[in-house]
C-alpha cells in the first residue's frame, strides 16, 4: 500500500512542471506565492496542492461536463432525446458512481498519508532542496518565536540576539523554529518559506524549514488574535552567509539586552510595532516564556505539571494561587469570582535553567517506507516543557 | 492592582450605562436612526390597519407548522439582509484599506462585523431557513396534520427569534464579540474580552440553541411517529430522509455546543479554569469541543438542501429519482462520518502526522457519498424531460458550483496543503463556495419550488431569472478573487493591507458583492411583483409543477388540517403513484378534524428568556433572577392547562373542500 | 404512523388511497419517544462534561487532588439517598399502574424527601470544599468537578420542582392519562439522573481516590 503510494508520488512528480505551469498560467501575472514559494518545504506543499487538484479534476471535469451535457441534451424541447420516466436503477451504474470517487480517494488518501508524514512540521528536514541533502557540518539555525500582542519576537539563541518584527535566515541553512505565544492563539506563517503552525500560550509548537532564494518576504499571524492583528506583520529576509553575519552584527548593535524586565515591558499590548533589535538575551528567557513564568514569583508550567503528575500539593497548596496566575496584562476579572487570596510563595521560583541544546538527530535520508513512518527525531531528548498539544 | 469587577457595578443597571450606547460610531448611529424610523413606520402601519390582533391570534401564537415555517423563513430573510450588510461592509473596507489608508472601519468595529457576519449567517439565516423549510414541508410530505409537539414548535421558533433579537440588540446597546464566529479562548475569555460582546454571543446562541434542539427532537418524533399509513422508511421522500438525518445531527450535536458555551460562560462569569491559560485550563479543549459540534453543523445545513435538489431534479426531469436507496445510504453515511472529521479545522495545531492524516482521510471519505449523490442527480436528469423552471436552474447551478467547492474542500483536507491555505482567503472562498453554492442556492430552489404551495401563486419568472443571473455572476466575481488571494498568501480577518498589488482583487470582489446585492434586490422585487400578479400566477390545482410527493396532493395553500382524509401510501413517489392510478379526490364523507389549539406561552417564555439573557449580559442580577423565576412560573402554569386541542367542525371542512372542488373544476 | 397491520387495499384488492376514518393517534403518542430523544440530548451534555473531566481532571494546578478532598463515606451516603429515591419512585409507578392515587402520592413524597436529602448532602459537601479554599476557581480539576457534579445537582433540583408540580396536578385531577404520561416522563428522568450519578460516583469519586 505505502510503497505503491510512494511510487505514485514519484510518478506524479514527473508531471510537476507541466501542472505547475498550467496553474501559474491560470493565475496570470499575479504573485501567487503559495504556488511559487522560495523555500523547499513550501515548494513541496505547493506541488502537493497542484497534484491533488489534478487528481481531483480527473473526476470533477467529467461530472461538470456531464451536468452541462445532460442538462442540454435532455431539455424539454428536445423531443429526440430518449425519455424513460420509470428508469431509476442500474446496478452497474450504481457500482460505478460509488467506485469512481472511491478510487480517487484511495489515491488521494495514500498521497495524504505519505505527504503528511513527510511534511510534518515537527520533522527535521533532510534536504535543502530536491537532490541537495544537508551537509553533515551544517548546524541548523535555531529560532525561538514568540507571538506577542501584537508583534513577533524572534530569539536567536546561537547568536545571543533577538528582534521584533524582523526575521532573517541564511539561504540553504535549515531553520528550526520553536514557537509559542504570550497570551492568545496566533499562527506563525511565512508563505514563501513553509506552511503555518499555531502559536499557543503555555505550549510550544515546532516548525522545520529552509529558504532557498535570497529575498525579502512577508510573514504574519494567520490566526485572528484581537484588535492589533492586522499589524502583526514582519519581514523575513533570506540572506547569504555574509549578509546574515552583517544582519547579526546589526542586531548586536541594537536596543540593548533583552532580560525579563525588558520582555515584560515588550509584551504589553502594542500595535504596528517597528523593528527592534536586542543583543544579550537572558538565560532561559524563552523557556520561561513557554512556561509562563517570566514574571518573578510565578511557578513555571513545567514545574506545576510535574507537581500535578505526582498528585498535586494537597490542601497546603490550596491558597498558593498568586504565582499561578498567568494572564498578565489582561488581569482576570470574572464578575462572580472572589479575588484569589495571596499567600507567599511556598517554593522559590525555579532557577532559570538553560535548556540543554538537544543533540540534533541525524537527518534521515531514507525514503519513507513502511507503516508507522517514525518521525525522525521522535526519540530525541525528552523535553521537560509542555510541547506538542495533545488532542485526547 | 485592578479593582474587583463587581465593585464597579450599579445594583440596578449592572454595567449598563449611557456610555454603553455606541454614540461615537456614526455608522451605528445612522443605522440606529434608520431602524427606529423603519420600526416606527411598521408599528404605525400595523396599528393603523388594526393588525395586532390578527398577528397575535393567527401568527404569533399559532401552532400550525405551516405558519411557523413561514415565520422561520421571514426571520431568516430579515437576518439575511443584516448579515449581507455586514458582508458588504467588509468587502468595502478591504477594498479601501491599502497604501496606508485605514479604510473607514476601526478595528473595534470591523472585528465585530466579521464576527457578527459569521454568527448571523450560520445561526440566524441558514438555521431558520432550513428549520422553516423542514417545518413547512415535512408534515405535508408524510401526510401528517401537524408536528408531534405543536406547542414546542411555536416555542422553538420564538427562542430562535429571541437569539436573533439579542444579536440585533448588540448593535445598538454595547457591542458584539470581536473574536471570530467561534470565539476561541483565551481571546474570548474575560481577561482578553472583558466587555459585553462575547456575552451577547454566548446568550444569543444558548437561547437560540434551546429552540434548535427542541425543534430537532420535534421533527424526529414527527417523522418517526406521524407518517401516513403505508409510508415505510424506504418510501419516505428524500427530503424527509435528509431532514430526518439533519435533525438527528441537530439532537446529537447542539447539546455539545450548549455544554461548551456553558463552560465558556462559567470561565467568564465565575472564574473557572476550563479554557484559561492559568490553573491548568486548556484552550485547545474548547477548539476541539466547538468543532465536534461545528462540523456536524455544516451537514445539518447542507443535508436538507440535498433533499431539496433530489425533489427538484426528479420533478423537473419528469422522472423517478435515480438510485433512491443509494441516495438514502449516502445521506446516512454522511451523517455518521460528519462526526469523524472535526480535527481538519485545526491541522495547524500540531497534532502530529498520524492524527492529521487520519482526519484528513476521513474528510476525503465523506466526498465519496457526496459524489455518489451528485451522480444520482446526474442520472436522474439522464433520459429525462428537463423543464428549466427556476428551481431546476438553481439546481443545475448548484451542481456546477458545489463541485468546485467540494474539490477545494478535499484539497484543504490534505494536511500539508492546509498548512499553507488554512485561515487564508482560499478557505473563505471554499466555504462560501459550498455554503452559498449548496445551502443558499438550495434555499432559492426550495423557495421557488414550494412558494406556490405556501401562498397559492407561482413566483414571477422574469425577476427570478434576473436574481439568478446576478447571483451566478456576482458569486463568482466575489469569490474567485478570494481563491486567488488565498494562493497569494493573504489571510482572513485582516483589516488593512500593505501590498498594493492585492487591491485590484479586493475591488473585483467588492464589485461581485454589489452584483450579489442586485440579485438579492431582484429577489425581493420578485416577491413583490409576484404578490401583485398573484391572480395571474395563481395555482388552483395544488400541483403546479407536476409534483411527485404528497404535499402536491392537497390544495395551495393547504388547509389548516393539511389533508381532509389521511392519505395511504403505496409507492415512493406517493402523489405520482396516485395520479398514475387515477386517484379521485373524495367529495363526501368528511369528518370533523382534531387539531391542537394556539397558545401564547411560547412567545412569553421566549420574551422572558430574552430579558434574562440581556440581564445576564449586563450583570443586572436582580432582573436575571426575576425573569428566570418568571420563566419557571410561566412554564409550570402552562402545564396546568390540560385542554390543548379542539375540533375543526365538519361544516368548516366541507366548506373548505367544496371551495377546492370549485377551484379545481374552474381550472380544468 | 406507519401501521403495517392496517389494510391498505379496498375489499376488491385495489389500492386504497385514503382512510375514511381518522387513524387513531392517541394523544401524546409521540411523547415517550420525544422524551427519550430529549434525555439522549441531555446525556450528551453530561458526556461532554465527563470528557472535560477526563481531560482536565488531573490538572490540580499544584493544589489539592481528589484524595485530599473527597470524603467517600459521605458520598456513599449520598449515593444511597439517590438510589433509594429511584426505588421509591419505582414503587410510586407500581401504585400508579394500580390506579391508587393516595399511595402514589405518598411514594412520590418519599422520593422527593430522598432527593432533598441528596441535594442537602451535596450542598454540604460543596460548602465544605469552598470553605477549605477548594473553590471551582482553584484549578481546572476543581472547575470540572464542580461543573459536572453541580450540573447533575441542578438536574435533580429541577426534577424536584417537577415532582412537586406533578404532585399538585395529580391531587387536582387524579391519575388521568395525561398525568400518568407525565409521571412516566419524570420517572425516566429520575432514573436517568440515577444512572448519571452512578457514572459520577465511579468515575469521579471512586477512581479519583485511586489516582
Amino acid at each position: 500500500m505505502i510503497p505503491s503510494a510512494a511510487s505514485l508520488l514519484r510518478a506524479l512528480r514527473g508531471a510537476r512542471p507541466l501542472a505547475l505551469l498550467s496553474a501559474l498560467a491560470l493565475l496570470g501575472g499575479c504573485n501567487a506565492v503559495v504556488l511559487d514559494p522560495a523555500g523547499d518545504i513550501a515548494q513541496q506543499q505547493a506541488w502537493l496542492i497542484v497534484a491533488s487538484t489534478v487528481l481531483m479534476l480527473v473526476i470533477i471535469v467529467p461530472v461538470m461536463a456531464l451536468t452541462v451535457l445532460f442538462a442540454w441534451r435532455y431539455r424539454q424541447s428536445n423531443k429526440e432525446a430518449r425519455y424513460e420516466p420509470e428508469w431509476d436503477h442500474s446496478t452497474q451504474l450504481e457500482l460505478l458512481i460509488w467506485a469512481a470517487p472511491l478510487l480517487i480517494i484511495i489515491c488521494l488518501g495514500a498521497l495524504t498519508w505519505v505527504s503528511t508524514h513527510l511534511l510534518d512540521p515537527y520533522r527535521p528536514i533532510a534536504r535543502v532542496a530536491e537532490g541537495k541533502p544537508i551537509a553533515a557540518e551544517v548546524e541548523p539555525l535555531e529560532v525561538e518565536v514568540v507571538a506577542l500582542d501584537w508583534k513577533w519576537l524572534f530569539i536567536y539563541p546561537q547568536y545571543g540576539v533577538a528582534t521584533v518584527n524582523e526575521l532573517a535566515a541564511p539561504v540553504d541553512r535549515p531553520i528550526n523554529f520553536r514557537i509559542t505565544s504570550s497570551s492568545v492563539m496566533n499562527s506563525f506563517y511565512v508563505p514563501a518559506l513553509a506552511g503555518m503552525i499555531y502559536a499557543m500560550p503555555g505550549m510550544e509548537t515546532k516548525l522545520h524549514a529552509v529558504i532557498n532564494k535570497a529575498g525579502n518576504y512577508e510573514g504574519f499571524s494567520a490566526n485572528y488574535s484581537g484588535a492589533g492583528f492586522s499589524g502583526m506583520r514582519f519581514r523575513f529576509h533570506g540572506l547569504n552567509d555574509a549578509q546574515f553575519a552583517e544582519w547579526v552584527a546589526k542586531a548586536k548593535a541594537g536596543n540593548g539586552p533583552l532580560d525579563r524586565n525588558v520582555y515584560l515591558k515588550l509584551e504589553q499590548p502594542s500595535e504596528n510595532v517597528p523593528v527592534a533589535r536586542f543583543a544579550g538575551i537572558e538565560e532561559g528567557l524563552y523557556n520561561a516564556i513557554v512556561n509562563m513564568c517570566v514574571e518573578p514569583g510565578k511557578m513555571c508550567m513545567s514545574e506545576m505539571m510535574a507537581i500535578d503528575a505526582k498528585g498535586g500539593l494537597g490542601k497546603e497548596g490550596i491558597r498558593n494561587v498568586r504565582q499561578l496566575t498567568y494572564d498578565k496584562h489582561a488581569r482576570r476579572g470574572a464578575v462572580l469570582a472572589s479575588e484569589p487570596v495571596v499567600v507567599g510563595a511556598i517554593c522559590a521560583p525555579p532557577a532559570p535553567v538553560r535548556q540543554a541544546a538537544a543533540a540534533r538527530p541525524a537527518a534521515d535520508q531514507a525514503p519513507l517506507t513502511g507503516a508507522g513512518l517514525p518521525r525522525p527525531g521522535a526519540s530525541a531528548t525528552a523535553d521537560a516543557k509542555p510541547s506538542r498539544p495533545t488532542n485526547s | 492592582m485592578d479593582t474587583h469587577p463587581a465593585a464597579a457595578l450599579s445594583p440596578i443597571f449592572g454595567r449598563l450605562s449611557l456610555d454603553s450606547l455606541p454614540l461615537h460610531e456614526p455608522i451605528v448611529v445612522a443605522t440606529f436612526i434608520a431602524v427606529v424610523i423603519g420600526g416606527l413606520v411598521t408599528v404605525g402601519a400595523i396599528t393603523k390597519f388594526r393588525l395586532w390582533g390578527y398577528l397575535w391570534n393567527e401568527w404569533f401564537t399559532t401552532v400550525d407548522h405551516k405558519r411557523i415555517g413561514i415565520m422561520y423563513m421571514i426571520l431568516g430573510l430579515i437576518m439575511f439582509v443584516r448579515g449581507f450588510a455586514d458582508a458588504v461592509m467588509m468587502r468595502l473596507q478591504q477594498a479601501m484599506a491599502f497604501g496606508g489608508s485605514e479604510g473607514y472601519l476601526n478595528a473595534h468595529h470591523y472585528d465585530q462585523i466579521f464576527t457578527a457576519h459569521g454568527v448571523i449567517m450560520i445561526f440566524f439565516v441558514a438555521m431558520p431557513f432550513i428549520t422553516g423549510l423542514m417545518n413547512y414541508i415535512v408534515p405535508l410530505q408524510i401526510g401528517a396534520r401537524d408536528v408531534s409537539f405543536p406547542f414546542l414548535n411555536n416555542f422553538s421558533f420564538w427562542m430562535t427569534a429571541a437569539g436573533a433579537v439579542l444579536v440585533m440588540m448588540s448593535l445598538f446597546v454595547g457591542e458584539f464579540a470581536q473574536t471570530g464566529w467561534l470565539a476561541y479562548p483565551p481571546l474570548s475569555g474575560i481577561g482578553y474580552s472583558p466587555a459585553t460582546g462575547v456575552d451577547y454571543y454566548i446568550w444569543a446562541l444558548q437561547i437560540a440553541g434551546v429552540g434548535t434542539t427542541l425543534s430537532g427532537i420535534n421533527l424526529i418524533a414527527t417523522i418517526v411517529k406521524l407518517r401516513a399509513p403505508g409510508m415505510k422508511l424506504m418510501r419516505m421522500p428524500v427530503f424527509t430522509w435528509t431532514s430526518l438525518c439533519a435533525n438527528i445531527l441537530i439532537v446529537a450535536s447542539f447539546p455539545i455546543l450548549t455544554a461548551t458555551l456553558v463552560l465558556l460562560s462559567l470561565d467568564r462569569y465565575v472564574g473557572t479554569n476550563f479554557f484559561t491559560n492559568d490553573f491548568g485550563g486548556s484552550a485547545m479543549m474548547y477548539v476541539n469541543l466547538i468543532w465536534i459540534w461545528g462540523h456536524p453543523e455544516v451537514y445539518i445545513l447542507i443535508l436538507p438542501l440535498f433533499g431539496v435538489f433530489s425533489e427538484v431534479t426528479s420533478t423537473f426531469s419528469g422522472k423517478r429519482l435515480f438510485g433512491y436507496s443509494s441516495m438514502v445510504y449516502a445521506t446516512v453515511c454522511i451523517m455518521v462520518l460528519s462526526y469523524l472529521v472535526w480535527l481538519h479545522h485545526f491541522f495547524t495545531m500540531g497534532s502530529g502526522a498520524s492524527v492529521n492524516s487520519f482526519f484528513g482521510i476521513t474528510t476525503m471519505v465523506i466526498s465519496i457519498p457526496t459524489g455518489a449523490k451528485l451522480f444520482n442527480w446526474l442520472f436522474t436528469m439522464y433520459r429525462g424531460r428537463i423543464r428549466f423552471e427556476l428551481p431546476m436552474m438553481w439546481t443545475v447551478a448548484f451542481m456546477l458550483t458545489f463541485t468546485i467547492g467540494g474539490m477545494t474542500g478535499v484539497l484543504l483536507a490534505v494536511p500539508p496543503a492546509d498548512f499553507v491555505l488554512h485561515n487564508s482567503l482560499f478557505l473563505i472562498a471554499h466555504f462560501h463556495n459550498v455554503i452559498i453554492g449548496g445551502v443558499l442556492f438550495g434555499l432559492f430552489a426550495a423557495i421557488n419550488y414550494w412558494w406556490p404551495k405556501a401562498f397559492g401563486y407561482k413566483l414571477d419568472v422574469f425577476w427570478g431569472k434576473v436574481s439568478f443571473w446576478c447571483w451566478q455572476i456576482g458569486f463568482w466575481m466575489a469569490f474567485t478573487p478570494l481563491y486567488i488571494l488565498g494562493l497569494m498568501g493573504v489571510t482572513r480577518r485582516m483589516r488593512v493591507f500593505d501590498d498594493p498589488s492585492l487591491q485590484i482583487w479586493f475591488v473585483i470582489a467588492a464589485i461581485g458583492a454589489a452584483i450579489v446585492a442586485m440579485g438579492i434586490a431582484a429577489m425581493f422585487i420578485q416577491f413583490f411583483v409576484s404578490f401583485m400578479k398573484r391572480k395571474q400566477l395563481a395555482d388552483t390545482t395544488g400541483d403546479p409543477w407536476g409534483g411527485r410527493t404528497l404535499e402536491w396532493a392537497t390544495s395551495s395553500p393547504p388547509p389548516d388540517y393539511n389533508f381532509a382524509f389521511t392519505p395511504v401510501i403505496h409507492d415512493l413517489d406517493a402523489w405520482a403513484d396516485m395520479k398514475k392510478n387515477g386517484y379521485e379526490r373524495p367529495l363526501a364523507g368528511f369528518r370533523s378534524i382534531h387539531m391542537p389549539s394556539n397558545t401564547g406561552t411560547g412567545i412569553i417564555l421566549a420574551g422572558l428568556s430574552t430579558v434574562c439573557g440581556f440581564a445576564l449580559i449586563w450583570y443586572i442580577w436582580w432582573l436575571a433572577g426575576l425573569s428566570f423565576v418568571a420563566l419557571l412560573a410561566v412554564a409550570i402554569a402552562h402545564t396546568f392547562n390540560y385542554k390543548r386541542d379542539f375540533h375543526i367542525p365538519v361544516e368548516d371542512v366541507i366548506t373548505t373542500e367544496n371551495e377546492r372542488t370549485r377551484l379545481l373544476s374552474a381550472g380544468a | 404512523m406507519a401501521d403495517i397491520s392496517l389494510n391498505l387495499n379496498t375489499a376488491d384488492g385495489r389500492p386504497l388511497y385514503h382512510l375514511a376514518e381518522e387513524p387513531h393517534h392517541p394523544e401524546g403518542s409521540s411523547t415517550m419517544l420525544g422524551f427519550w430523544l430529549y434525555l439522549m440530548s441531555d446525556c450528551l451534555i453530561f458526556a461532554i462534561l465527563f470528557a472535560t473531566y477526563g481531560v482536565l481532571g488531573a490538572n490540580y494546578a499544584a493544589g489539592p487532588s481528589p484524595k485530599d478532598l473527597f470524603d467517600l463515606k459521605l458520598i456513599a451516603l449520598n449515593t444511597a439517598m439517590l438510589l433509594f429515591s429511584s426505588i421509591t419512585y419505582g414503587f410510586a409507578m407500581l401504585e400508579m399502574q394500580k390506579g391508587r392515587t393516595g399511595t402514589t402520592q405518598l411514594w412520590l413524597a418519599v422520593t422527593g424527601l430522598f432527593g432533598l436529602a441528596f441535594l442537602g448532602i451535596e450542598l454540604y459537601e460543596f460548602a465544605h470544599l469552598i470553605h477549605e479554599g477548594a473553590t471551582p476557581q482553584r484549578s481546572a480539576f476543581l472547575s470540572t468537578f464542580f461543573t459536572l457534579v453541580g450540573t447533575h445537582g441542578l438536574h435533580v433540583t429541577f426534577g424536584l420542582i417537577w415532582l412537586v408540580t406533578l404532585m399538585v396536578q395529580v391531587s387536582r385531577r387524579g391519575l388521568v392519562p395525561a398525568n400518568k404520561r407525565r409521571l412516566m416522563c419524570l420517572s425516566l428522568f429520575w432514573h436517568f439522573l440515577d444512572v448519571i450519578w452512578i457514572g459520577v460516583f465511579t468515575f469521579v469519586y471512586l477512581m479519583g481516590m485511586l489516582r
